[in-house]
């Protein structure tokens, strides 16, 4: 079979393409450019460990139910642990956002990286507006008899019914965390692709200049002039 | 200490056993608790710019 037969086939062209773009050193670096050692560059991170516990210990509560959730001491502490990893997997993803949007983070070709991790807010912003829904308590119904008038003024309540507790569980558990993952998937490969955006460059300079202690380091590693990229 | 006691003296501190607080000013509404959560953000936000990195640069 010649090369240019096997181009045709999409098994082909998908790993051609994944070959190209995401080859093993580049999908799991060991080095990071001298300007990801500073703390605003953990965000990201951290809102993935998060989003990780969100995930552990809400199917953790799938596989016990309301009763338990509710009533058993374990319960109320898994609920507990779902709702405080929901909460820090906001408060860590508004940082990072903070911090992508003032060092304007979708600057070379990374326009596809800003708009998914976007898009992923939102949807994050839906999937805890669901688990409000998914509690089956006052609060639960509450927020459902209030979320309602605001949904059908913007005339999406034939679709998002938010007094649908079947549809808004299903949502919660099934869709929007697949939609989010995948999501956050597509956002960490770009950011693999295309590598951590740099700072913005000093005045008069075309390009950020990592400094002269990058300069050292690279000199210690190779043991040559070295200089950094 | 019991785990029951921990948990109703931790509890104690906070309790949010009522309506929320909110704070009014004008046409601008929020609860204290958002209110909170969005200056804790800010604070971590300014720390994670300025407190320094631990370990040595690299390239």
């Amino acid at each position: 079979m010649s090369v240019q037969t096997d181009k045709v086939q999409w098994s082909a062209r998908v790993r051609e393409s994944a070959e190209k773009n995401l080859p093993p050193s580049q999908l799991l670096p060991d080095e990071q450019p001298v300007y990801v050692h500073s703390w605003i560059y953990v965000f990201g991170a951290l809102s993935i460990a998060a989003f990780g516990v969100v995930l552990a210990s809400g199917l953790w509560l799938s596989l016990e139910g309301p009763t338990w959730w509710h009533t058993s001491s374990v319960g109320l502490f898994v609920n507990s642990l779902h709702l405080w990893s929901a909460e820090l997997f906001f408060f860590f993803m508004v940082i990072h956002l903070w911090g992508k949007f003032w060092m304007a983070a979708w600057r070379g070709n990374r326009s596809m990286t800003w708009v998914t991790g976007s898009v992923a807010f939102l949807a994050s912003i839906g999937t805890a507006f669901t688990g409000y829904l998914s509690q089956q308590n006052f609060a639960s119904q509450w927020i459902a008899s209030q979320g309602k008038d605001g949904l059908n003024a913007a005339g999406v309540g034939a679709f998002f019914n938010v007094l649908n507790f079947g549809q808004m569980l299903m949502w919660h558990i099934v869709l929007f965390p697949l939609v989010v993952g995948a999501l956050i998937v597509m956002h960490v490969l770009l950011v693999r692709k295309h590598g951590v955006v740099p700072p913005y460059p000093a005045e008069g300079q075309d390009e950020f200049d990592t400094g002269p202690e990058a300069v050292v380091d690279v000199q210690r590693r190779t043991g040559g002039e070295g200089g950094a990229s | 200490m019991g785990a029951t006691g921990l948990t109703g003296r931790l509890a104690a501190m906070v309790n949010l056993d009522h309506p929320a607080h909110y704070i009014h000013a004008g046409w601008f509404q929020i609860s204290t608790a958002n209110l909170v959560v969005i200056l804790l953000m800010i604070v971590v936000f300014v720390l994670a710019l300025f407190v320094p990195f631990p370990g040595r640069r690299f390239q």
